[in-house]
């Protein structure tokens, strides 16, 4: 069915670009809403897939050639949908949208970053590379660069103004709003991950004590050439890493449900690690292994590599010892049936899976998953939904486009 | 060359430093050398709206037909560069050259003036532009299997307007869920019982006057082509449909106990998993139950990989017993107990009933014994094995998937899909899970790979999203996935053809078949426009109207080889378009410095590299060739499939040709990158260029 208004998908992440170019390449106008200045979401800050190892960039950099070459799709980045009323056929969607400090006439040539003297926490790992006008990779998308206006100083400073040879700049710009008329909506926001302060007696805020999400992202700094993978805390090199399985998952003080990726995304990291660092011993500590599917042959092959060692058992706590200020794991193991304790430099809680709030609202459980509740056009998709993997969000985003161009 | 340039057109931009890089002049000069009667302009920037006018100018006032955009990367701004009826060549001055060489100079300066040279060759080289549309255009879809995927699938198809054929080899739908006992138990609080979905979903397809069903009917034979492919169906009266694309769904069978005979498959009271369910649905329920997870899954000896299912399955079937037994003792053995998502529910249930004992460990032996079942059970997390004695065993057999050949597909590369380890038949399974290497078949559900039911339901309607995004494309006369959108295809001069078959054989998607000659017959609906056969054809017979051999030839040609005493090599690198061309428009954007001596040609695939123009170049004085694609191997990267790898087995062929030419293997060199490798490939280029000035000039270059 083509309606004369376009289909809107709220959320640029894997599953958003997903359900975009598949509606667009069956013939049909899409709008694509993403809430950061680039579309890729998570998985384009990943360092790399399960389980075939595979960078992110590969698979999204073809989608962005389907989106740059379908003229059925527009999009907007920093946007967010703030309002959504009428019903299906007509939906009228109120989208916010930053403040452009750097509009489209921005080629990429990256000057204004080049003198922007204003350094960004990015994610607290590429600060010294990420100023506040900033590009992430030379593969993002959009290809342009965007100031964070939470870092700039603006005209205090405006040494970018006049590098800037194509009037791209304009630090006075305010936020914005757009009205769209929309046929249907794909709700796709995504996740974040669970919020590792509230994980008690893990010492979140030691910096060496790192989330998965975190850890992937300094992985992906050293395999990027932006940085080298060494104690946060004091920059020494790192010889024993532990990952601790279900940091907040599977415990009815945090997450009652399991969050399906974490325990590949430990065995990933750890076998990328022994691919790069030989040398940095690694330690699993989990309740069970959920490797379903294929994902078990990267078990398998952790198993087989020798150098990564799989405990059955809970941590306890991290603690830190205030005399060498290393870190320390106490854990159950459940093979030996005794306490034991481990000297680690750096801690890695796989954290669950926590579904992203939106700003109109949802239906929703008591963690926040959006909960199909029968209203008819509007449709969410992959782990807004429930926690699932690359593959399966990009499974059912494709589903959710198909709903979105049934008739009713 | 069609004409010495009077339509088309030369625009340079001169912003981001490319101006400061490079003389304008010299390269307007050096391309009007080529075409005298180019029309060249120049702006500081194109790309802005001024840019956009000036340039729209230019096309519209020397009626240009052609026109050639020195600029930036041509993965940038591709929405705003695009002009009706003009055919638009996009050189890339900026990430490639002025971004990557040393500013202001000579080296810099005769490598862009090369790179337009070629650009303009190519453009040249061109050919009008058709696209292919099958005479029969069918838009009905075709749904193989009458499972809870297949039903989904027909059901989520026939909702948005397409006509649906459901076919089924039994008499009834339904597949494996239609005997099954506490189905709600699988879906926890939170989803609808994907059970009762199932059963509603019999009516509903019953009922649907979108959807025709054909049970006890199996596929007699399927030829054509995405938009027109001609099923024969079998059951009684042959039927004859057309269809425009197909889903497959035809789902698993249980891994074979048979080969379990250690965990006492044979004995009385030892079932499968779905044995036991059929026991269950009678409502025969033994006192005492001990389970075995994993009964062949994760064993390399059997199945390596995980089957996803069993855990839930079986931990569901121990709460029906205890339901129905409440007397009753059960056990479960397991490695690891895997229910993901919301599913950990079931398993908490399972673990607050105090009538069932669970134990991490591996079974060693099943046996009789006290006119019981024994199993024996090591690597407890006890400490110590241990035997248990129970009335029956169940094995939680894992899930293998159908064979897809009963699609029964009349193509040369065989009946099914082709298929990766274990029978998995996706290729590029975390990305684009529903790419499969025959396009407009797309497979649905177990046949794919082991899934629970509430994924099946997911996976089913992604399925018919891409059955119908094919029928779309076909009836647009575009490619699909992943050059969606090309509506360029393969054609072929027979005239020339030799019948070598080397096409049919290495075209990854099947496009070809054959007659009894062994001539192709062309199924431009199947291509996935890579051009791997291009680069297989031996008698140069193949091409696109926006890639071709006589395209790339004439550009590998317009390069200006210096002679040998100056001491300046020239290599030129093929780079793959999806990803190595990428990761060097990233390297620089860092930056990166990149030897001025390279010469780049980005192709659609390294597969479609054509061994003439590695003979065109080496004739025409090039002192290297470099070819850089995605990894190939069992975790490959190439998007289509085995093009990188193809490359290189024909390097070690062309190898024999150096030797024939007396020239050094080394001149000829593979290499693969990730896209994320921008340091990776700088290095690659650049050392090659210094092995290369290691080498010596080329001996044929003064010839």
């Amino acid at each position: 069915m083509n309606s004369e208004y376009p289909i809107l998908v709220v959320g640029g992440g894997i599953a958003g670009i997903t359900a975009t170019v598949e509606l667009a390449e069956a013939g049909h106008q899409v709008v694509l809403i993403e809430r950061e200045p680039y579309l890729g979401g998570n998985v384009g800050k990943l360092n790399n897939y399960f389980p075939k190892m595979c960078p992110p960039e590969c698979g999204l950099e073809i989608n962005y050639q389907r989106i740059r070459s379908n003229p059925r799709i527009s999009y907007y980045t920093g946007a967010e949908l703030t309002s959504l009323s009428g019903s299906p056929g007509e939906f009228s969607a109120e989208i916010s949208l930053s403040a452009r400090l750097i509009n489209n006439r921005c080629t990429a040539c990256g000057n204004c970053a080049e003198v922007c003297p204003e350094v960004r926490d990015a994610s607290g790992f590429l600060s010294s590379t990420l100023r506040a006008a900033y590009m992430p990779g030379g593969l993002s998308f959009p290809m342009k660069y965007t100031i964070d206006e939470a870092f700039c100083r603006k005209e205090e400073c405006g040494l970018c103004l006049p590098v800037c040879e194509f009037d791209a700049i304009h630090l006075e710009a305010r936020p914005g709003t757009v009205m769209l008329q929309v046929h249907r909506v794909i709700l796709a926001t995504g996740w974040s991950a669970y919020d590792a302060s509230r994980l008690e007696g893990f010492s979140y805020e030691h910096p060496d004590v790192v989330t998965n999400l975190e850890f992937d992202q300094m992985l992906a700094a050293e395999n990027r050439g932006l940085q080298k993978l060494t104690r946060i805390s004091d920059g020494e090199p790192v010889k024993r890493i532990a990952f601790v399985q279900c940091a907040g998952s599977r415990d009815e003080n945090h997450l009652p449900y399991c969050s399906a990726v974490c325990c590949s995304a430990s065995v990933k990291q750890s076998l990328t690690l022994a691919e790069s660092h030989p040398e940095i011993e690694t330690e699993i500590f989990y309740i069970d292994l959920r490797l379903s599917g294929r994902n078990e042959m990267l078990l398998d092959k952790a198993v087989h590599t020798g150098s990564i060692r799989l405990t059955k058992g809970k941590v306890g706590k991290v603690t830190r010892d205030p005399k060498t200020n290393r870190l320390e794991v106490e854990v159950e193991d459940i093979r030996l049936n005794s306490k034991r304790k481990e000297n680690v430099d750096l801690v890695v809680l796989a954290t669950g899976l926590v579904p992203n709030r939106l700003s109109i609202p949802v239906p929703v459980d008591e963690h926040g998953f959006i909960q199909w509740d029968g209203r008819e056009g509007i449709f969410p998709a992959a782990t807004c939904k429930r926690p699932m993997d690359v593959s399966t969000s990009v499974k059912d985003a494709t589903a959710a486009a198909l709903k979105t161009i049934q008739s009713g | 060359m069609k004409e010495n340039g009077e339509h088309t057109g030369f625009a340079l931009c001169t912003g981001c430093s490319i101006g400061e890089a490079l003389n304008g002049e010299s390269l307007s000069g050096a391309a009007r050398k080529l075409l005298p009667s180019l029309k060249c302009t120049n702006h500081p920037a194109l790309c802005s709206e001024e840019g956009m006018e000036h340039l729209t100018e230019f096309v519209r006032k020397n009626r240009l037909s052609r026109l050639a955009l020195a600029a930036c990367s041509p993965r940038v701004h591709q929405d705003r560069f695009r002009f009706e009826n003009v055919d638009l060549e996009r050189i890339n001055l900026r990430e490639q050259v002025a971004w990557s060489m040393e500013p202001g100079h000579e080296d810099t300066r005769m490598c862009a003036e090369d790179q337009v040279r070629m650009g303009l060759a190519g453009l040249a080289g061109r050919t009008e532009s058709n696209s292919y549309i099958p005479e029969i255009q069918s838009t009905e879809i075709l749904v193989l299997g009458g499972g809870i995927a297949g039903m989904t699938a027909a059901l989520e198809g026939a909702d948005a307007g397409y006509a649906v054929h459901l076919v089924e080899m039994e008499q009834e739908l339904g597949g494996h869920m239609r005997r099954i006992v506490s189905p709600d138990a699988f879906s926890g609080k939170r989803d609808r019982s994907p059970v009762q979905e199932m059963k509603d979903r019999v009516v509903q397809v019953q009922a649907h006057p979108g959807i025709s069903i054909h049970t006890s009917s199996t596929i007699g034979s399927i030829a054509g082509e995405p938009g027109n492919f001609s099923v024969e169906i079998r059951n009684g009266n042959p039927e004859r449909l057309s269809v425009g694309a197909i889903v497959l769904a035809t789902g698993w069978t249980p891994y074979e106990a048979r080969n379990l005979k250690h965990l006492g498959y044979g004995l009385k009271g030892v079932h499968t998993l779905e044995e036991f369910e059929d026991l269950l649905f009678q409502d025969d329920v033994p006192g005492s139950v001990l389970f075995v997870l994993c009964a062949g899954s994760r064993d390399r000896e059997h199945l390596p990989y995980c089957s996803s299912y069993c855990c839930s399955a079986a931990l569901k079937q121990v709460l029906h017993v205890r339901k129905r037994n409440p007397g009753s003792q059960v056990y479960v053995v397991y490695r690891d107990i895997r229910t993901p998502g919301f599913q950990e529910e079931l398993y908490k249930q399972v673990q607050e009933d105090e009538g069932v004992f669970m134990t991490k460990g591996l079974v060693d032996v099943v046996e009789n014994g006290n006119g019981r079942l024994r199993t024996g059970i090591k690597d407890t997390l006890l400490g110590e094995d241990v035997l248990i004695e129970t009335d029956a065993v169940v094995l939680a057999t894992g899930m293998v998937p159908r064979k897809t050949d009963a699609l029964e597909l009349q193509y040369r590369k065989g009946k099914g899909l082709p298929e990766l380890a274990h029978g998995f038949s996706d290729s590029h399974f975390i990305c684009f899970p529903y790419e499969t290497r025959r396009t407009g078949i797309c497979a649905a559900g177990t046949v794919r790979a082991p899934l629970d039911m509430v994924s099946c339901l997911e996976d089913a309607t992604g399925a018919m999203m891409k059955a119908i995004q094919c029928v779309e494309c076909v009836k647009r006369g575009e490619s699909v996935h992943p050059r969606a959108g090309d509506t360029s295809y393969p054609e072929l001069y027979m005239e020339r053809c030799t019948d070598c078959k080397r096409c049919t054989e290495e075209c990854p998607f099947g496009s070809y078949d054959q007659n009894e000659k062994g001539t192709p017959l062309p199924h431009p609906a199947r291509c996935r426009r890579c051009g791997i056969c291009l680069g297989s054809c031996p008698e140069r017979v193949i091409g696109f109207s926006d890639f071709s051999i006589n395209m790339v030839s004439s550009a590998i040609k317009a390069v200006e080889v210096p002679d040998e005493f100056e001491e300046k090599p020239r290599v030129l690198v093929f780079l793959c378009e999806n990803d190595a061309y990428p990761a060097l428009d990233a390297a620089g954007i860092a930056r990166l410095k990149i030897s001025p001596f390279v010469r780049v040609i980005p192709v659609r695939c390294l597969g479609s590299i054509n061994k003439v123009w590695i003979s065109d170049a080496l004739s025409h004085g090039y002192d290297g060739i470099l070819q850089i694609g995605c990894k190939p191997g069992d975790d490959y990267q190439c998007h289509f499939i085995h093009g990188s790898q193809l490359t290189e087995d024909r390097a070690e062929n062309l190898k024999e040709t150096l030797e024939t030419m007396m020239l050094e293997p080394e001149r000829i060199r593979t290499r693969f990158v990730e896209i994320s490798e921008k340091e990776r490939i700088a290095e690659i280029i650049n050392e090659y260029v210094e092995e290369v000035e290691m080498l010596g000039p080329n001996p044929f270059k003064s010839l």
